[in-house]
């Protein structure tokens, strides 16, 4: 890309960008009341350079981006300080001037490119309105000059593509779309406010890698909002660390990473899962917990083994299937099926995580709930304790799930918000007729114990709780009925870091106390490698490569496994400089006509224990 | 796409023949029949009775009167009137223009209306006028027709004498202006009921719409506030109000039989109460097939229209 491009602006030595200094931001609480979400925050932002606002949910980095670009509603908020966007202050400046600043020398771009695109209008047309209303270019040149912005951002047939719609387009694509949008009137700065949180890890890793190419050709500056610390690592030159409203720690990125010096810096950092920090460790490892306050930390050890030696598995899987028809005409005529789990084995030993990885679409929740029976497979076995789960029906179905519970990812959604959670936890304990009322009460109270939350905490409701006491209280109500195996759908994805880190410990710790078998689905492979004791790596509904953590992380043989594990961001800004190429693969979908035969696979034992699948061609170049 | 209309074509004869063989049914199992009203005459003995009867062709089994019925409303002859001998056909087109002029203006008004309140109220939500046109959409809900008709003819009839009190036109002017003056009371009591709904169905999809991720998008672009309304949230909020058209087109047909009852316009919802007083059983059935084909014509319009509007849903 030609450096002509420069703005005069530019040529001013390297007078920061952006000056934000001493930016607070209050919502109205009710009438007469104002809460400061984000209190005192100042950082510069350089020409070229990208900073990092990292925290964890609710610490005022969104609010932080929002009030810069002053996106926050008169009526409910009030931004007060300095914002100075080279040379001019945006605080003061009339709404008129504002808007255009907005889209023109700052642009942004959101978290969810799945809503931030509007659905009835084309693409192009979006994304040509910018550059009519800034750059005052006519239609036909707005036209060309969008179709230039799509192939920048490496959306394959750029001009048959200008007049689709975002339905049309991916999630992937559809960020493709929103950045090409933001750089359509070459802005000074970029706010991305967490842009790649809702991608898949391989996509993320694409749009990452996009983000830099485009910020060296056209020398803008980026301030990128994340919870993510592997993203900031991967990306950011200097971070702003921000903790209940507060910049806590700002430094170059390197140094954060090297020597924290806020206590709540090292404690974020330490709960972080770094993938590829378990080497040579065989069995699950706890996270070490750091204070927030003092920053002193706990040891974390390799937990005790929990695995059983029993002769039998507790579970075992055979040739599950699980294919949704898609219907349609006025007879409902399978037109296709979705082939959600394809011909899936595996055992599960009582006592032992396995983990199911992969990316969305790839059939690991619905390989779950199909083993519990949620989802009627289509064909298969599922034994446990030697029992058919999927040849039984009613009373004895329900007396074989007291063995298996479920957790799922939304602890918001999965409790009754009009039930206390006493109630709830005790629903399966009164449903099953396994205890009276007084004796579920005094389980609810040693459950809640168990779970690291308190015994008078079961007359509250769940409105009370925090997202990772939820997520506990939903723990406790799986383990009312003593179960031998608990399925963990994306039970810690939704959680922040350092609670997402709890949450693992306890479950770790509930596995050494009572033996639980865990089926641990997740997309999040850093902690998948801290959980587990086997891995097993889905793709298009199948098992790709399955064997014990250890081998499989470390001596990955299918494609997909290394594709995977390459895409993880690595916590550590020092391993950054490996650069990977730019890619606009997609996920393929796993719909297939009705008449389709999965092909026959073979296997190949890697080590002991340790299979993989044999691939194809699909795979080779 | 075409398949799609294909489909819903073969549905909505499906539900045709259902909805004429329960009319057809409740219809003739009512008490009373056609000849009700000259069995009490001393003149009709028993014999003319059964002779009338007969040449009805009332004395057969129901079944096959129905399918008797149905096989000519196929061929077109959809049979003649018990009262004057005319063809049903012609009865109903005959009253068809003034039903369909009463129907047009009242649900201009209320579209215009309806959609203007929503938007402003969306927009202002809980301003003054929002809360005003809450409780006035609240109050033009909970009101019958018929009252509100009558209140309309005592107050701007009877009492201010602004207004004629019925009918289409003056006999023997029958001037556009004369057309419209007869036209404003029946049509703004129609209205009523249909700005009010309207409103309140617009007001959410526009709620709905401004509050959703891609408006932020549009500010964060820099576009000006009158663009983000006009381009970016009506036509996404209008998109839901397609199907609240095709749904509200029963209630309006039955308002209209009501207005047209209390303002004595000869529409055919006054046609329809008449036919069914005589016990008038080809009008009454006429009127019931050809209002159930304008709901499903209606109804199909409106899914057609949105698969046309939105692109998400265009049907392969």
């Amino acid at each position: 890309m030609s450096t002509g491009a420069t703005k005069p602006e530019q040529l001013v030595a390297e007078a920061p960008v952006l000056s934000v200094s001493g930016l607070t931001t209050s919502f109205m609480l009710d009438e007469r009341r104002w809460i400061p979400v984000v209190r005192n925050v100042s950082f510069d932002l350089a020409p070229r350079e990208t900073v990092a606002i990292v925290g964890e949910s609710g610490s005022g980095k969104s609010v932080t981006a929002l009030s810069i670009m002053r996106l926050i509603p008169k009526e409910i908020g009030r931004v007060e300080g300095r914002v100075t966007l080279a040379g001019r202050d945006l605080l003061t400046l009339p709404e008129a001037s504002m808007k255009d600043i907005r889209g023109n020398d700052v642009a942004m771009i959101f978290q969810e490119p799945m809503t931030s695109l509007n659905p009835v209008l084309t693409i192009g047309f979006q994304i040509a309105e910018a550059l009519i209303q800034h750059r005052g270019l006519s239609r036909a040149a707005a036209e060309a000059e969008t179709i230039r912005l799509l192939d920048r951002v490496r959306i394959p047939a750029a001009r048959s593509r200008f007049h689709e719609h975002p339905h049309r387009f991916s999630g992937g694509m559809r960020q493709r779309v929103m950045i090409a949008m933001a750089l359509a009137c070459r802005p000074k700065l970029l706010i991305a406010d967490e842009p790649t949180t809702a991608l898949d890890v391989t996509i993320q890793a694409q749009i990452l890698e996009l983000l830099k190419e485009l910020q060296q050709e056209e020398g803008m500056s980026i301030l990128f909002i994340t919870h993510d610390m592997g993203v900031v690592a991967e990306i950011a030159d200097r971070t702003v660390v921000m903790y209940g409203g507060q910049a806590v720690e700002t430094d170059a990125t390197a140094r954060i990473f090297a020597t924290p010096s806020h206590p709540y810096t090292r404690a974020l950092l330490a709960a972080v899962p770094r993938l590829g920090s378990m080497d040579g460790c065989a069995r699950p490892m706890r996270f070490p917990i750091v204070d927030k306050v003092t920053g002193s930390s706990d040891e974390p050890a390799e937990t005790p083994d929990t695995v059983s030696t029993a002769e039998r598995p507790l579970l075992e899987v055979a040739g599950l299937t699980t294919r949704f028809p898609i219907r349609s005409g006025l007879f409902g005529k399978v037109s296709g099926r979705v082939h959600a789990v394809e011909n899936v084995s595996f055992t599960l030993r009582a006592g032992e995580t396995l983990a199911l990885v992969g990316e969305s679409g790839c059939g690991k929740s619905t390989t779950g709930r199909s083993i519990l029976k949620l989802t009627e497979p289509d064909s298969g076995t599922v034994l446990i304790d030697g029992q058919d789960v999927l040849a039984m029906n009613g009373r004895t179905l329900r007396d074989v799930r007291k063995h298996m519970q479920i957790i799922f990812q939304d602890p918001f959604a999965s409790l009754n918000p009009r039930m206390s959670v006493g109630t709830a936890i005790a629903a399966p304990l009164l449903a099953n007729g396994l205890a009276s009322a007084s004796q579920a009460r005094d389980k609810v109270a040693d459950l809640l114990v168990r779970v690291g939350l308190a015994a008078d905490m079961a007359a509250r409701f769940p409105h009370e709780f925090s997202g990772g006491q939820r997520q506990r209280i939903c723990i406790a109500r799986a383990l009312a009925l003593g179960p031998k195996l608990i399925v963990a759908d994306e039970a810690v994805s939704a959680l922040d870091v350092s609670v997402k880190a709890q949450v693992v410990n306890l479950m770790l710790d509930l596995q050494a106390g009572m033996g639980l078998a865990y089926l641990f689905i997740s997309h999040d492979i850093a902690v998948v490698e801290r959980m587990s004791h086997r891995v097993a790596v889905m793709y298009l509904g199948e098992i790709v490569e399955i064997g014990p953590r250890a081998s499989v992380f470390g001596n990955p043989q299918h494609p997909y496994t290394k594709k995977l594990m390459v895409a993880v961001p690595v916590p550590d800004p020092s391993r950054r400089g490996t650069r990977r190429d730019v890619s606009n693969d997609e996920i393929r979908s796993p719909v297939r006509a009705p008449d389709y035969q999965p092909p026959v696979r073979q296997y190949r034992e890697v080590s002991p224990g340790h299979v993989v699948q044999v691939w194809g061609e699909e795979w080779s170049g | 796409m075409a398949r799609y209309v294909v489909n819903r074509l073969a549905q909505a004869i499906m539900l045709l023949v259902i909805v004429s063989a329960i009319g057809f049914a409740i219809l003739h199992l009512a008490p009373g029949g056609p000849l009700s009203q000259f069995a009490a005459s001393a003149q009709m003995t028993q014999e003319d009775l059964d002779r009338v009867t007969r040449q009805l062709g009332l004395d057969r089994p129901l079944p096959i009167q129905y399918l008797d019925w149905f096989g000519r409303m196929l061929k077109g002859d959809w049979g003649r009137s018990y009262r004057d001998g005319e063809a049903v056909l012609s009865v109903i087109s005959s009253h068809l223009g003034a039903t369909l002029e009463l129907m047009a203006t009242a649900t201009i008004i209320a579209v215009l209306l309806g959609c203007w309140i929503g938007i402003l109220g969306a927009l202002r939500r809980y301003s003054l006028f929002d809360t005003l046109a809450t409780v006035g959409a609240m109050i033009a809900l909970s009101i019958p027709t018929f009252w509100f008709g009558l209140v309309t003819i005592y107050v701007f009839s009877v009492k201010l004498g602004w207004l004629p009190a019925g009918n289409r036109e003056t006999v023997g002017d029958g001037s556009l202006l004369d057309l419209l003056h007869h036209l404003i009371a029946p049509a703004m009591v129609l209205a009523l009921v249909e700005t009010a709904m309207w409103g309140r169905f617009m007001r959410s999809s526009m709620l709905e719409v401004i509050n959703q991720d891609y408006i932020r998008t549009a500010r964060a672009k820099g576009m000006p506030e009158w663009r983000i309304l006009t381009v970016h949230a009506l036509r996404n909020a209008l998109l839901p109000m397609i199907t609240v058209a095709g749904l509200q087109f029963p209630t309006l047909l039955g308002g209209a039989l009501v207005a047209e009852t209390v303002f004595t316009w000869p529409g055919m919802g006054r046609l329809f109460l008449d036919s069914i007083g005589y016990r008038d059983y080809p009008v009454v059935m006429g009127i019931l097939m050809f209002s159930a084909t304008m709901v499903l014509i209606g109804s199909l319009l409106a899914d057609i229209l949105y698969a046309v509007v939105d692109p998400r849903i265009r049907v392969g």
